[in-house]
């Protein structure tokens, strides 16, 4: 009976790891059921780089170009000042701050990382974006700009709590051999750590991006939505993710558009699969070293 | 003189370590601004009556209440669903799981799902549950989104506290004669609960605060009552604020804020919760 009791357990147990194997997969299939018919009216080519995303005109064109460039912009935007911003902090946490500090400063980017998208996108609505719009003059604070600033502080929790884990693995000989040559904290920090902690940054970094282009919810409040290929930061944006949320709503079940929209999650798919892929491989360098 | 030599190398520390405090303090000074700016415009809007009655003139006065209980259906719905399924497969993976390659297949898989968008998650539950099983636009369909979406969460966190039991509790129950099953149900289960405990409620309060995955498979813009089934279409609060801060026009704005009040405390309160079992027991439990 107990061998029978454990027998039962022990494929109770594989059956529900194998599961998320089959949910993976699962979402992948019904993407591909609900996306690739599209692809027997319109060309890959013409989806992926055409300009023109008009779904609901006559004829309908479905071109995604603005809509990728919408969101490489805006991804763009944060990364470039979440980045740098969040490696700092992640060492300032990791290395420097008491350990007092250090728990109200962990619990404090917890906080940041819990707060609900749309949450963030309405405090940007009603700040950030009337604060642009004054600030550099233009028509509308609707812009890649805002879209930037608020994904930046999304993806930071993320990007910090990687990268403070890759710091503070770094074998404490490395450390001490460094100042034991003479060389400050931050010299160390710098010369030292850092290279010592790169592939797990680099994976914190990727998780970061994988954030920001899968993000939602505030990026369509606040990027104003207009499918034009983007010029500059200050012009309104319409990102992939946001195009799926505003018009799946809508859409005719089983029209071109509405394959046309799984086509775009497929897409999303396949990046972040990408992304995290990768991340998942700087990662386990770190572990294996 | 170059640079360089200017100022000595323990002043360069000095500034470089203020830079990167300042940094920290820029990076978490927004958390502050957001919370204070929700709080100070949104504490005039609620009372009894914002909190437990039915939205009136087209959502421009009377309560938030059926988006409340929405999202109360939705978040239980979703946590009944994965938490067995995640505790089971984390055990798998920390106590029974072999170094091999359908391991690594499966770890990655929780890698991948934990990566997949959320606007992602919503065009899959559409498509399976909404679709494909015929459950309708309905707090089951959404349950289930967020139940997939919440799993790799529970996994991760699971896994992490299993692992963090030392192996010798593991041998002390096997040496004297305990099968596999229990000496993980009572020798290392117990010691991992605090910090399963912690991640199944983070994972609440991420799925309480998701809009994405409910906008097509379960969300309403209103609804007169309060859901008769788990096949009902129900209201949300993240989704409901979506729509009072964009589609309607001339509400008070005192009901935005007061609707993004109440689901902030909602995922805080959780997060608080979670803190205070983590830090008791981290004290409580040291190996």
């Amino acid at each position: 009976m107990r061998r029978f009791k454990e027998f039962i357990i022990e494929k109770l147990v594989f059956l529900s790891g194998i599961l998320v194997i089959l949910f993976v997969c699962l979402i992948f299939v019904f993407l591909l059921k609900e996306g690739l018919s599209f692809f027997k009216d319109v060309k890959l080519s013409a989806f992926l780089l055409g300009k023109y995303w008009y779904p609901i005109s006559e004829p309908p064109r479905f071109g995604i170009l603005p809509l990728i460039l919408g969101s490489l912009f805006v991804t763009l935007g944060a990364v470039l000042f979440a980045v740098p911003l969040s490696i700092g902090a992640a060492f300032y946490v990791a290395e420097i701050a008491p350990a007092r500090i250090r728990d109200f400063l962990k619990t404090g980017i917890e906080i940041l990382a819990s707060i609900p998208s749309v949450v963030l996108g309405f405090v940007g609505m009603i700040t950030l974006v009337p604060w642009i719009k004054a600030i550099f003059h233009v028509p509308t604070g609707l812009t890649a700009l805002a879209g930037s600033i608020m994904l930046g502080f999304m993806a930071m929790p993320t990007i910090i709590s990687i990268s403070e884990d890759a710091i503070t693995a770094v074998p404490r000989q490395y450390k001490e051999g460094s100042i034991a040559l003479g060389a400050t904290r931050w010299q160390t920090m710098y010369r030292v750590t850092i290279h010592a902690a790169k592939p797990g940054i680099i994976a914190a970094c990727m998780l970061g991006v994988g954030r920001v282009i899968g993000e939602t919810m505030a990026v369509m409040m606040i990027t104003g939505n207009a499918a034009v290929i983007p010029r500059t930061f200050l012009q309104p944006v319409r990102t992939l993710t946001a195009t799926i949320a505003a018009e799946m709503g809508e859409v005719v079940h089983g029209s071109a558009h509405y394959h046309a929209l799984f086509s775009i999650g497929i897409i999303l798919f396949l990046i972040t699969f990408m992304i995290n892929i990768t991340a998942d491989f700087f990662l386990h360098r770190v572990r294996t070293k | 003189m170059r640079w360089n030599n200017l100022i000595s190398v323990a002043a360069k520390e000095k500034i470089a370590f203020g830079a990167l405090f300042f940094i920290t303090l820029f990076i978490l000074a927004p958390v502050v601004v957001v919370l204070w700016i929700i709080f100070k415009n949104g504490i005039s809007a609620i009372n009894w009556e914002f909190l437990t009655a039915m939205p009136k003139e087209g959502m421009r006065a009377g309560g938030i209440f059926p988006a409340i209980v929405g999202t109360l259906y939705l978040v239980v719905g979703a946590t009944v669903c994965s938490l067995p399924l995640g505790i089971l497969a984390a055990i798998y993976l920390s106590e029974y799981a072999k170094e091999n390659a359908l391991t690594r297949l499966i770890n990655l898989a929780i890698v991948n799902l934990s990566g997949v968008p959320s606007v992602v998650y919503g065009l899959f539950g559409f498509s399976l549950f909404v679709v494909f099983l015929k459950f309708g636009a309905s707090i089951v369909a959404g349950s289930l989104t967020l139940a997939i979406m919440n799993l790799p969460v529970i996994i991760t966190s699971t896994r992490e506290s299993l692992k963090a039991v030392p192996d010798y509790f593991r041998e002390v129950g096997l040496s004297l004669g305990a099968s596999r099953w229990q000496t993980v149900r009572h020798a290392v289960l117990p010691f991992a609960l605090p910090g399963i405990l912690t991640g199944t409620i983070l994972s609440i309060a991420r799925a309480a605060g998701e809009t994405a995955p409910i906008l097509f498979t379960v969300a309403a813009f209103y609804i007169p009552h309060l859901p008769h089934s788990v096949f009902d279409q129900a209201m949300a609060l993240p989704y409901h604020l979506y729509i009072i801060a964009t589609q309607i026009p001339n509400i008070p704005n005192s009901y935005r804020y007061g609707t993004a009040l109440v689901l902030i405390l909602m995922v805080l309160l959780m997060n608080l919760v979670a803190i205070i079992i983590r830090s008791k027991f981290r004290r409580k439990y040291k190996w």
